[in-house]
């Protein structure tokens, strides 16, 4: 059964905060859900679905549940890292579909900057029982130098130049001037990101996201309710999920679960590349957009450098405008998870109500895409593709 | 320069043949009894068919560059890489015994041990030659 045209995105709240010192995580997760909340036009008492990943503090949804004393009838802790949140988009439009709730809320919050995480180059602090730890962690392995050797075999196999990855940048930059809570809002150069410290070759300063505070929360409805309300109507049409390893040694970093996530989500909404006016593509380095760009298949693969390149990715400017409220590169990244945020800014694009210096004319049709894990070890692709009813 | 501290692997009971033999100078790959292939990192059960029969044979210790990124920001830089063994599989290791800004894909390299914080032997690789 497909859930296409099942669901509809009624609510989507950012948190302002980049830097939240004087709040708890739980608290910012019951703040972004009484943002989404009011967004929608519903109440708490409306919520009887509740999804979470394991930024929320807790055994899985149970705490959240208790401290904002919500009282439903579904849960959903599925945890792919940074694009936990999308799937529990897909989720919930299952969980919608086969009647098991009708109002989901999701929540992603956390305070990494707050916590003294302000660097990414630091050994990431795994579970030592899980089972590929011992043969990762004494090799100094870390969320940069991971993404960073994709990009390295990116460069030997396609000749990709690091002043293509830096466009992508730039392209961020450029949508997050006109962003007041965006963190690094001054307008880069390629230039720029290129002359900027290496921090793991080939990845620049400027090739990484920033690390912030923060969070999201979404409000997933029936037609129905959806109906209601008062907001314009953003429908979920497709949704693909793609895990993506090791495969037992045979290791290929040359594409990334979004060759199956990507491909899943275009079948079940029907529409192609083509059709899709706006993109979220999750933003954590600078090459992680280029491989999910050529996954999804708006270019070639191995095109890439070439299709970032010269503004294409600038809203108004380019034939694909991405991430116009500046991205993880520089908008923010909340707890280090930033699928959250990328279905917001494709809400926003499809209400009409995105920055007007950025906003897409006539966006019927966004995509946001989402890898969380590691792209050069395993991660969980997300793919979703709305449209505006 | 100082040399960089390697964290301990943590083996469990699973692994402690590996981490045992790397002690006496031996890298191990585990072969499947059943569908006769190897695979990366080492397990119990076949990660491609599902047998718990196998057998752990030495590698060659030989392989090549297949990516590898070198961390300027920590306070010793490394590299980190892929290599490809010659029996096929791709492991994460770290490239030393070498110039780090003379490294490039590709390039062939060998096994060679170093020793992590509480003395297990981590297998590694530098230039071959
Ligand atoms: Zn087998």
């Amino acid at each position: 059964m497909s859930t296409k045209g099942m669901a509809y995105i009624v609510g989507a709240y950012e948190h302002p905060t980049r830097k939240a010192t004087d709040k708890s995580i739980a608290q910012l997760h019951a703040e972004v859900a009484k943002g989404a909340l009011a967004d929608a036009g519903l109440t708490k008492d409306d919520v009887d679905g509740y999804f979470c990943a394991s930024d929320a503090p807790g055994h899985g949804p149970l705490n959240m549940i208790d401290y904002m004393n919500l009282n439903v009838r579904h849960v959903d802790a599925t945890n792919t890292g940074g694009s936990s949140h999308m799937i529990h988009v897909a989720h919930a439009a299952q969980a919608i579909a086969s009647g098991k709730c009708s109002v989901a809320l999701i929540t992603l919050a956390g305070r990494p900057r707050s916590q003294g995480q302000e660097k990414g180059a630091i050994p990431r602090a795994d579970n030592p029982l899980q089972p590929d730890f011992q043969w990762e962690n004494p090799y100094g392995i870390t969320t940069l130098n991971i993404y960073a050797m994709v990009a390295m075999r990116h460069m030997y196999e396609f000749g990709t130049t690091s002043e293509q990855l830096a466009w992508v940048k730039v392209a961020c930059s450029h949508h997050a001037q006109h962003n007041p809570n965006a963190m690094l809002r001054d307008v880069v150069t390629v230039e720029d990101v290129v002359n900027s410290p290496m921090v793991s070759d080939p990845l620049h300063r400027m090739d990484c996201c920033v690390i912030s505070d923060g969070g999201g929360a979404l409000i997933v409805t029936n037609r129905e309710i959806a109906r209601s309300l008062k907001r314009p109507m953003v429908k979920l049409i497709g949704a693909g999920e793609a895990p993506k390893g090791q495969t037992a040694g045979a290791v290929d970093l040359s594409y990334s679960g979004a060759a199956w996530s990507g491909p899943r989500a275009f079948a079940e909404a029907g529409v192609t590349q083509a059709d899709i006016k706006y993109a979220s593509i999750y933003d954590s380095f600078t090459i992680t957009v280029l491989m999910q760009l050529e996954d999804l298949g708006f270019c070639a693969k191995g095109d890439g450098g070439k299709f970032v390149s010269d503004g294409n990715l600038i809203s108004g400017v380019g034939k694909l405008p991405i991430n116009t409220d500046g991205g993880g590169l520089c908008n923010n990244h909340p707890m280090n998870r930033g699928g959250m945020t990328k279905v917001i800014e494709a809400v926003r694009q499809l209400r009409g109500e995105a920055h007007s210096a950025v906003q897409v004319p006539n966006c019927d049709i966004a995509l946001a895409h989402g890898t969380g894990g590691g792209l050069g070890t395993r991660h969980a692709s997300a793919t979703l593709i709305l449209e505006r009813e | 320069m100082a040399e960089r501290i390697i964290p301990d692997p943590n083996p469990n009971p699973e692994t402690e043949v590996f981490w045992e033999a790397t002690k006496g100078g031996r890298f191990m790959l585990r072969y499947c009894g059943d569908c006769g292939k190897t695979h990366w990192y080492p397990r119990a059960i076949c990660p491609h068919c599902f047998s718990d029969s196998s057998e752990w044979r030495r590698a060659s210790g030989r392989g090549k560059i297949y990516t590898y990124s070198v961390m300027r920001r920590a306070a010793v830089p490394y590299a980190i890489a892929y290599v490809t063994l010659e029996e096929g599989p791709r492991m994460i290791t770290n490239l030393v015994d070498c110039v780090l800004d003379e490294l490039a894909v590709g390039q062939d390299v060998e096994l060679v041990f170093k020793q992590s914080e509480g003395g297990y032997a981590v297998p590694m690789f530098k230039p071959a030659g």
